[in-house]
């Protein structure tokens, strides 16, 4: 039983929208998870690797919480793993930041920082959700996301105020991926659902705490803010780069292969 | 607080001696990866309460992601229904989150026996575990579980882990 239940009728929004909604935060946490997985013993040192897979681990964690959630919501018998490995790419509702490869660590670290600020607002925001259950979710994820953006900022900060060589790749990286974030922060209408109803933040509030956040990273990166530009992928409306495809044939040829197994 | 009645187990309360000799047999059931602590020493069990002919016990994660998440309900599970203790549910309790703070002062020494440097208390010092000195370099955030942070202590130069404040 959720808060939002107790919500008048007319402003609680269909289960159908709240599955969507919980789906774009649940998925967005699983797909950057996988992707952090690729760099296990890949890192350039061990103190990196066991970072990357430690907050992999509590992406993860985050999204099969989430994905829980969802499949309550819908009531079509989907568990977290029927949601995570069943669905094909059009389906899921992650941010096309995270589904952008690895690149080198400095593009790894400037994906992450730019997404640990923006979840971080999310996270806080949430926690005092008209949802309950989004809001005890939130209230956890909250405590780790801190560290994970602890973590990236510094890096990005090392990196972008390194050596030539580090602060031209994180700024290419950085040049790259900037057209990733309008997405975060311009709301579409299950944004504007979900923020009417109580249960999530009006993204155009976080915008200022994410700008204010990010802002202060570069400028301690010495790195120069990219302009805005326009891009047409919109991954929380399901409209994916090339790259989902390719990560979620290795998250999920195992399920599919072998529906069922145990071990 | 759920806790503090756990502290000064079920005598606190109404002497239900299921409920205690539940809390029992959970001061034997360690965590998978620090196996000096029990689950009543971390500070993740909420509630035992027996209902009915049932046992109702309250877990919370300490992260998220902890994988030693399951093993410890499962093990939490086993030992209960070895002694006895008949039909055991186990429930997830999310809210409020879990804090290092829950850690019981018995924990703490433990940890910092058992080489694992605990979670600073306010205006308390990081110190080794090995050497006892207050001068420790902090290597990484993350260490090789969740929620352990990796340091090197300057003096005796031994690299040591540190569980982690949240």
């Amino acid at each position: 039983m959720t808060a939002a239940a107790s919500l008048p009728e007319a402003r609680l929004p269909s289960a159908e929208s709240r599955f969507q909604y919980v789906l774009r935060l649940a998925d967005t946490s699983l797909v950057l998870g996988q992707r952090l997985g690729e760099w296990v013993g890949h890192a350039p040192a061990l103190e990196e690797d066991l970072a990357l897979a430690n907050i992999a681990l509590d992406l993860i964690g985050q999204a099969r919480l989430l994905l829980a959630y969802a499949g309550e919501i819908e009531v079509r018998g989907r568990d977290e793993d029927a949601l995570a490995f069943l669905r094909d790419a059009p389906e899921f509702r992650n941010a096309s930041l995270v589904e952008q490869p690895n690149g080198d660590f400095g593009q790894t670290i400037v994906r992450q920082c730019l997404l640990d600020a923006w979840q971080l607002g999310v996270y806080e925001a949430l926690s005092t959700s008209s949802d309950q259950r989004l809001a005890e979710v939130a209230a956890k994820a909250v405590k780790e996301t801190r560290y994970h953006l602890r973590f990236s900022a510094g890096w990005l900060v090392r990196l972008g105020d390194g050596t030539e060589e580090s602060h031209a790749r994180v700024q290419q990286a950085l040049d790259a991926l900037w057209r990733f974030t309008d997405e975060l922060l311009t709301p579409d209408a299950l944004d504007e659902e979900m923020a009417a109803a109580g249960i999530a933040p009006p993204l155009s509030a976080l915008r200022s705490g994410w700008e204010e956040r990010i802002g202060a990273v570069l400028q301690e990166a010495t790195l120069k803010r990219p302009a805005a530009s326009h891009y047409p992928w919109q991954g929380k409306r399901g409209v994916h780069t090339e790259h989902l495809g390719h990560l979620l044939a290795e998250m999920q040829h195992l399920p599919r292969t072998f529906p069922g197994a145990t071990w | 607080m759920v806790r503090e009645a756990l502290a000064e187990p079920a005598r606190a309360r109404t002497a239900d001696l299921r409920e205690e000799r539940a809390l029992r047999v959970l001061r034997s059931v360690m965590d998978p990866e620090i196996p000096v602590l029990s689950v009543l020493d971390l500070g993740i069990v909420r509630y035992v309460r027996s209902e009915g002919g049932r046992l109702r016990v309250g877990i919370t994660p300490t992260y998220s992601g902890c994988p030693a998440t399951e093993v410890i309900q499962r093990s939490i599970r086993d030992a209960l229904v070895r002694d006895g203790m008949g039909d055991v549910l186990i429930e997830t309790v999310l809210a409020p989150p879990w804090s290092s703070d829950w850690l019981s002062e018995e924990g703490r020494r433990k940890l910092q026996a058992f080489g694992i440097c605990p979670p600073a208390a306010r205006g308390s010092r990081i110190t080794c575990p090995r050497c006892g000195s207050h001068d420790a370099q902090r290597l990484s955030e993350f260490g090789s579980t969740p929620c352990k942070a990796h340091y090197r202590c300057s003096d005796c130069l031994e690299p040591f882990d540190l569980f982690k404040c949240i």
